[in-house]
């Protein structure tokens, strides 16, 4: 129990954002109506998969230090946990992008440069499944993912500011935080992230048991 | 001190090399002129934004070429014997010190043969050559260090493209940004911005690749 307490206060959490998400009340305000209600899905999605990203540096850091093949293992399925949010939080946003923006795809830079950004961990996985031998594969691809990272953070964080994008926050439209004006959905927002980022790690950490299990061909 | 006269004889060994065969050279010049006389005769006349994507793209394909002869071609052996007369961090300096000679002498022929043809200048040359040192230094940054990955990985030609792209769009994003403001004749003190940001990576990435490459190296 004392292990697992977590996963548990993840699932409520989620749960709480879900139901909360869905039932209390949001702004009025015009174009958004009640998509508002899609933060608290799409946002934390993308800080989800920024944690399982960080996670995956760490340890193809630890890798190349100490070249424990149970690090390699963890750094991987720590980028696969990783991609299912991005894949998430990239669909959660072009379902909102649909219907305020008008288009799926809104040549929003924020989006194009997250989609860049998925790419180069497919190139990751691609990689990984051109070279066959293990030591070598855990070696190269560590490296890569350690050079991929920084590439990332400035497609995320750095070039969106430079120019003008759709989203909230940025060339001029003010961040969420002037809509939420009575703090209602800070109430939801804030639980939600943490909730999201727990299970995360917690599909991390089942991917690489399974994972492990294989190797020892236990399963 | 034993660094710099390391690199310095590597370089030298690189142009000495280079000079015996001119394979790369000669064919990477040809290259860049084929492409810009099939584009000339495709487009006949270009303006603009158009003219300057263009330009880009032809580079970027042109450097792809030029920098994954660095260590693709290398063979085994001599790596082997590279490697224990020079340390690491003194290979990678070189030869990527090697690249942006060979990147700017490249870029500047393919400019000069496509301001000829197109018959068409840029409003403010200046900040457009300056773009164009930016780019090839960045290309030759980038393009090192992942065409050692793809190297050690084993297949060349297709993976350098596919782990190379995703890290090469911000730049190339960030470049016809700038080159753009060159074409239009905007004023220098708009592109500070573009500038800023494109040192930034550079350094971030020459940074991790000097820090990345002992591992890569160690066989």
């Amino acid at each position: 129990m004392y292990k697992s307490w977590w996963k548990i206060l993840g699932s409520v959490l989620v749960v709480y954002s879900t139901i909360a998400g869905f039932l209390f009340t949001v702004p009025p305000l015009p174009i958004l109506h009640q998509s508002i209600r899609n933060l608290y899905f799409h946002v934390p999605m993308w800080f989800s998969m920024i944690t399982l990203f960080s996670i995956s540096v760490y340890h193809s850091v630890k890798y190349l230090r100490t070249n424990n093949e149970e690090d390699d293992l963890k750094s991987v399925q720590s980028i696969n946990a990783g991609i299912v949010f991005g894949i998430l939080g990239l669909v959660t946003g072009s379902v909102w992008a649909r219907f305020t923006w008008g288009q799926a795809w809104s040549f929003d830079v924020k989006q194009n440069f997250a989609a860049i950004a998925m790419l180069l961990y497919f190139a990751y996985l691609v990689l990984r499944n051109a070279i066959d031998e293990e030591q070598k594969r855990a070696k190269i691809s560590a490296i890569y993912n350690i050079f991929a990272f920084p590439m990332m953070v400035v497609l995320l964080f750095v070039l969106p500011r430079l120019s003008d994008s759709l989203h909230p926050g940025n060339g001029g439209n003010p961040g969420f935080n002037a809509y939420d004006l009575d703090s209602h959905m800070r109430m939801v927002f804030y639980p939600a992230c943490a909730g999201w980022i727990m299970i995360g790690g917690w599909i991390y950490s089942i991917l690489f048991r399974v994972a492990s299990l294989e190797k020892k061909k236990l399963v | 001190m034993q660094l710099v006269k390391e690199v310095k004889f590597l370089i030298g060994k690189e142009l000495l090399l280079e000079w015996r065969s001119k394979y790369a050279l000669n064919g990477v010049i040809l290259y860049v002129v084929s492409t810009v006389f099939v584009c000339f005769l495709s487009f006949r006349s270009l303006k603009g934004v158009t003219w300057n994507a263009l330009f880009w793209i032809i580079m970027l394909f042109a450097s792809i070429n030029t920098v994954s002869k660095s260590f693709l071609q290398e063979s085994k052996g001599r790596q082997l014997y590279i490697y224990t007369i020079a340390s690491p961090l003194a290979l990678i300096i070189s030869k990527t010190i090697y690249n942006i000679f060979l990147m700017l002498l490249v870029t500047f022929i393919a400019l000069g043969f496509y301001l000829l043809v197109f018959d068409y200048t840029p409003q403010d040359m200046g900040l457009y050559l300056l773009a164009v040192v930016l780019g090839s230094i960045s290309f030759s940054t980038i393009f090192t260090m992942i065409s050692a990955i793809a190297s050690k990985a084993g297949n060349g030609g297709m993976l350098m493209a596919i782990l190379s792209f995703p890290v090469v769009i911000p730049v190339i994003i960030m470049l016809i940004k700038l080159s753009k403001n060159a074409v239009d004749g905007l004023d220098r003190s708009v592109s500070l911005d573009e500038i800023a940001t494109l040192v930034i990576i550079n350094v971030l990435v020459a940074v991790f690749s000097l820090l990345l490459f002992p591992y890569l190296w160690r066989d």
